[in-house]
């Protein structure tokens, strides 16, 4: 009996892992397609094409750029911004604790739609212009908060006596902070930039309310594209983004496992 | 040794405190004020956008036109109501889904958790506009999925319930309430694989020598312990979902106009700005209203 309920939730767990992962699986087979139409949406004959030309749709290549432009400048922006803010409440007593901890939920509490329509109309009334300033300035916001929360669950964790110890051994503030409490929280750190450049280069609902013309982010291309014929070159992106981050997140896991051994 | 005891929780400890009351201030202003700026700021320009008249040509004036917000939800009432109805589907479904998922992670998965949960947060890269077009692919009447559901009259029930209007899967409410289902997920995954990580094993065994079915334990041990991370996961979903119109549009029918595709089209290109602003300023009253009823009542304070 025991068995069969351990085994029935691995069988669950899996099926819904599946679910997950099937439309990266779509995205992958659909890369190596050559379509009859414009859609990319039926299988028809099997070619290599759009991988061996990823640029070959027009404009795909620099709205791609753009994306990741904007996707590594929002991301450190945010992740300094946070960062800081994670320090202040991980390590000190502070009054208006409470407020600040309201506004930093209150973004991962608003939908999309409304933060992009109330920042178009501030900027309407500044007379700040939409494209790449404008959506800067939208990411590095809702980014912030997502940060907070990664990097606060990381200071969390971490025994306040390293840095008494630290002190204890001579250090000053700065020097306890660069050498102890910076290399402890590093992990928390890069979860949140990533976590931060993910939403920032996926970002559609709120891109589109401070975009211009000339700043079609790789999202506003893909969706473009959703109406007007979906050329495979994007299938490949999704492809790549998608390996890149497996790359990515199992190197870095590997390293801290073996950090973490030498470390024990 | 004793000295530097002294030193350090005597006399130092204390003049540093009060000599550096002003660095956690330091931290918090730059972030702080960026979202007072960029987020707090809006919000106010958006309330007082709605209440102006006027046009983009000739401008606007402010004349505390509150008049608009009853015309917004008397032309727009199915809208808001369909999208609390169909984010609120997703999210149960998301929570009955990311559950096992999220314990078998946490509890059973041993040396592979790391993998898992990568596997979980991975798809995220790529973009979710383009996954969402693989669910026409996958949904499309030219497929096994819908072949299969039409042999087994899966659709036929769909149909009888209402969740589609014939015997395709797409362009439909089931095809809609699936997409936001599938693209929350990992947000309800995460806190909850978080707080299930943080559960001890030993209570379930407790719980078990004493007696408890697998049933009781998880209604009166897991359950219970894992409520943290339920409800950041139905806010983490529920909120999204309910201003989210990209599935809508891709999946659905112009039946299942949700008020995020109002309020965009309103503002992008309508240009009816007094009137969107209104429509985005009740989605985030209605929001912000039932998040607080919910967030007391399952009394959790430290969600951050």
């Amino acid at each position: 009996m025991k068995w069969i309920k351990k085994h029935l939730i691995a069988f669950a767990a899996l099926a819904v892992l599946g679910y997950m992962l099937v439309p990266n699986v779509i995205v992958a087979a659909f890369s190596f397609n050559d379509p009859k139409g414009k859609f990319n949406y039926n299988f028809n004959e099997f070619s290599t094409e759009a991988w061996t030309n990823p640029c070959g749709a027009q404009g795909i290549c620099e709205s791609l750029g753009l994306s990741l432009q904007i996707g590594v400048i929002a991301s450190l922006s945010a992740t300094v911004l946070g960062a800081m803010i994670a320090f202040a409440l991980g390590r000190y007593r502070f009054r208006g604790r409470s407020a600040t901890n309201l506004l930093i939920f209150m973004p991962m509490a608003t939908p999309e739609v409304v933060m992009g329509s109330s920042l178009l109309t501030l900027f309407l009334m500044l007379g700040v212009p939409s494209g790449r300033t404008a959506i800067l300035i939208a990411h590095i916001m809702f980014c912030v908060s997502f940060v907070v929360v990664a990097v606060k669950a990381r200071v969390a964790t971490l025994d306040p006596k390293l840095e008494e110890a630290a002190a204890d051994l001579g250090a000053n503030p700065t020097q306890t902070f660069l050498r102890v409490t910076l290399p402890l929280a590093a992990p928390g750190i890069a979860a949140g930039a990533l976590l931060a450049f993910s939403l920032s280069f996926d970002d559609y609902i709120i891109t589109n309310f401070n975009a211009s013309p000339s700043s079609i982010t790789f999202p506003m291309y893909v969706w473009g594209a959703a109406a007007r014929g979906v050329p495979v070159q994007v299938y490949v992106i999704g492809t790549v983004m998608f390996l890149l981050a497996l790359i990515v997140v199992m190197t870095a896991q590997l390293i801290s496992s073996r950090r973490h051994r030498q470390v024990v | 040794m004793a000295e530097t005891a002294v030193l350090s929780t005597g006399s130092a400890a204390p003049r540093s405190r009060r000599r550096r009351n002003w660095v956690p201030y330091a931290l918090l202003l730059p972030g702080l004020l960026w979202l007072v700026v960029f987020f707090v700021l809006p919000m106010v320009t958006l309330a007082s956008q709605s209440l102006q008249e006027g046009n983009v040509d000739d401008g606007y004036v402010f004349t505390f036109n509150v008049g608009i917000y009853l015309d917004a939800l008397k032309q727009y009432w199915p809208q808001y109501l369909r999208s609390l109805l169909y984010a609120g589907t997703a999210t149960v479904l998301a929570l009955l889904l990311a559950y096992p998922l999220a314990y078998f992670i946490a509890q059973k998965a041993g040396r592979h958790k790391n993998l898992l949960l990568v596997l979980v947060i991975a798809p995220f890269f790529t973009s979710f506009l383009i996954r969402t077009l693989a669910w026409r692919t996958i949904l499309s009447d030219d497929w096994f999925v819908t072949q299969w559901a039409q042999a087994l009259h899966i659709t036929d029930l769909l149909q009888a319930v209402g969740l589609t209007a014939n015997d395709s899967l797409l362009s439909s409410r089931f095809a809609v309430i699936m997409g936001l289902t599938y693209n929350f997920l990992p947000f309800m995954i995460l806190p909850l694989y978080t707080s299930l990580e943080r559960l001890d094993p030993r209570l379930i065994e407790a719980a078990g020598d004493l007696y408890a079915s697998p049933w009781q334990t998880f209604r009166k041990v897991t359950w219970p312990l894992s409520l943290p991370g339920v409800v950041a996961g139905t806010l983490l979903t529920f909120i999204p979902a309910a201003g989210d119109f990209i599935n809508a549009r891709l999946l659905g029918t112009t039946q299942t106009t949700m008020i995020g595709s109002v309020i965009d089209s309103q503002f992008l290109r309508v240009l009816d700005y007094p009137l969107a602003a209104a429509l985005s300023f009740i989605l985030l009253i209605t929001i912000v209203s039932l998040v607080s009823v919910y967030v007391r009542r399952a009394g959790t304070e430290e969600l951050l």
